[in-house]
């Protein structure tokens, strides 16, 4: 098993793949934190912890849910909201729950709001201006949050959550994989499970993001 | 992408950019008689850009953009050069292609969509510089006409390199000095359009940008002749006003005194005999169709 861990950055200005390092994605039935494999339920409850310790919480829809292009597709986003209403729910008023889409994959020039949108090509605008300090990826096409993700843990010290509905991303802090409906809602539980019983970082570094 | 999925999901309606909800609302995807009488009433396909101020290019860009017949499927093909700063704020399905290449992409491209989606129209449009199509992918350009390819390929002409700094290119004219050509082009403007009609090209225009109406009626004539047909060419002069030296306001003049009769973009047209055919019909059926909603109207009215 590879010693290598995923963790938040800035890694270096190119962090390597951790794909490269070694790092191998969950099974079915299974999650990683840091590049370990966990159960499943094990990845719920700290990403739900990360969650409410994090200043600026924010979840990251990108198209295969910002857009209603079929029903599956519709139900997520009701799930995703539902996410996002219970993170504002339960975090405390020093707290700032976002929501920010990412509308769009090409490089926007001369460049993005980063106060409405993340684009993968240059995400950590986005994070930075935010002062994000734990993210969550959903409906984002696996080669565009590879990108991404990739890219945080390079120039940012956020920590990153995939919720992918694919075989999941080992460059993410903490990686769900077969995202459904009932996961992204779970995870929500998961939130309110731990209301209150988390500590907020107090901490905020220069690159936008709490330790 | 049929228009019913161009939806955004309601729960996040609100957090989207302005831009996109506008495209939603108030776009002309679907809209058979768009055209660039469009541009100001209704959301234009292109975003704010990254073209120089008062560049033609840019017009033509938001001319092409208004007057496609069916830009939900529709897919462009670009190259490198300043349109590939402009297609990541285009609101079309759109390849960006090596230097070159853009052709032969759209052929395979044009028949994949044919296999994928058949009995549904999908029209494949390319645009290129002219460094890209008659340069350095002249022989994609050229086989591809060869091959009978159905797609349109839109060449903006503005006579040099203009996005490296000012080198000769094919289509520049015979002794024009560019920054970076000194000595001064020593050949003739590649005569492509004649190039075109001999390489089997079923409708070619040469033309400027100047008027909006001229170039929506290229711009369909040119994709419905592809959709039935065979291979178009438009070469539209879109000249470049940092590299002949012109300032921002310049740009239109340029073009209007470059068409006249005797310049060197003269309107010029060439439409095969088939194509005849199709165009005729097509304005037959815009006939009725308008003398059916006047009858309407004038019944409304009494």
């Amino acid at each position: 098993m590879s010693q290598y861990r995923v963790l938040p950055g800035p890694e270096h200005f190119l962090p390597p793949a951790a794909a490269s390092m070694g790092i191998r994605l969950p099974n079915p039935g299974e999650g990683h934190i840091n590049g370990v494999i966990v159960p499943e339920e094990q990845a719920y409850e700290e990403a739900a912890r990360q969650f409410l310790m994090a200043k600026v919480p924010t979840i990251f829809p990108g198209p295969l849910v910002l857009w209603a292009w079929n029903e599956k597709a519709a139900k997520k986003a009701t799930a995703i909201k539902h996410l996002y209403e219970t993170l504002k729910e339960c975090v405390t008023p020093q707290q700032q729950a976002m929501l920010i889409p990412m509308p769009d994959y090409r490089p926007k020039y001369p460049k993005i709001n980063p106060e409405v949108e993340i684009n993968p090509n240059h995400p950590n605008l986005t994070i930075w201006h935010n002062k994000i300090d734990c993210c969550m990826f959903v409906g984002v096409h696996c080669h565009q949050a590879n990108l991404s993700l990739k890219i945080i843990r390079g120039g940012t010290s956020c920590y990153t959550i995939a919720m992918c509905a694919q075989a999941g991303h080992e460059d993410a802090m903490l990686s769900f994989r077969d995202a459904s409906v009932e996961k992204i809602m779970k995870l929500a539980e998961w939130v309110r499970k731990l209301k209150g019983s988390v500590t907020v970082s107090q901490f905020v570094s220069k690159s936008g993001s709490s330790n | 992408m049929s228009k019913e999925r161009i939806k955004i999901a309601p729960e996040f309606f609100e957090i989207m950019p302005p831009e996109y909800q506008d495209l939603v609302n108030r776009a002309t995807y679907g809209k058979e008689d768009r055209g660039w009488k469009d541009i100001g009433t209704a959301k234009e396909l292109i975003e704010e850009h990254s073209l120089c101020a008062g560049c033609p290019e840019s017009m033509a860009f938001r001319y092409i953009l208004a007057s496609l017949p069916n830009p939900e499927d529709t897919v462009m093909v670009g190259s490198t050069g300043c349109t590939s700063l402009v297609f990541p704020h285009v609101a079309v399905h759109n390849i960006h292609s090596l230097f070159g290449n853009q052709n032969a992409i759209a052929s395979g491209l044009k028949r994949a969509l044919t296999v994928r989606f058949p009995g549904r129209i999908k029209d494949v449009v390319v645009l290129a510089g002219d460094g890209a199509t008659v340069d350095i992918g002249l022989d994609m350009t050229l086989q591809a006409w060869f091959r009978q390819e159905k797609f349109t390929t839109i060449c903006f002409d503005n006579e040099l390199y203009a996005n490296t700094g000012g080198q000769e290119s094919g289509l520049m004219q015979k002794g024009f000095v560019a920054k970076m050509a000194p000595v001064g082009k020593m050949f003739e403007k590649v005569r492509l359009p004649e190039i075109a009609r001999e390489s089997g090209c079923h409708y070619v225009v040469n033309c400027t940008v100047s008027k909006p109406s001229l170039v929506e009626k290229v711009i369909r004539n040119a994709v419905h002749v592809a959709r039935e047909i065979g291979p178009t060419y438009l070469q539209l002069y879109t000249p470049c006003i940092l590299e002949i030296g012109k300032n921002s306001m310049e740009g239109l003049q340029e073009m209007r005194d470059s068409e006249k009769p005797t310049e060197r973009f003269a309107y010029k047209e060439y439409i095969s005999e088939p194509a005849k055919q199709l165009l005729a019909e097509i304005a037959a059926k815009e006939k009725e169709k308008k003398a059916a909603a006047k009858e309407q109207l004038a019944a409304q009215q009494a």
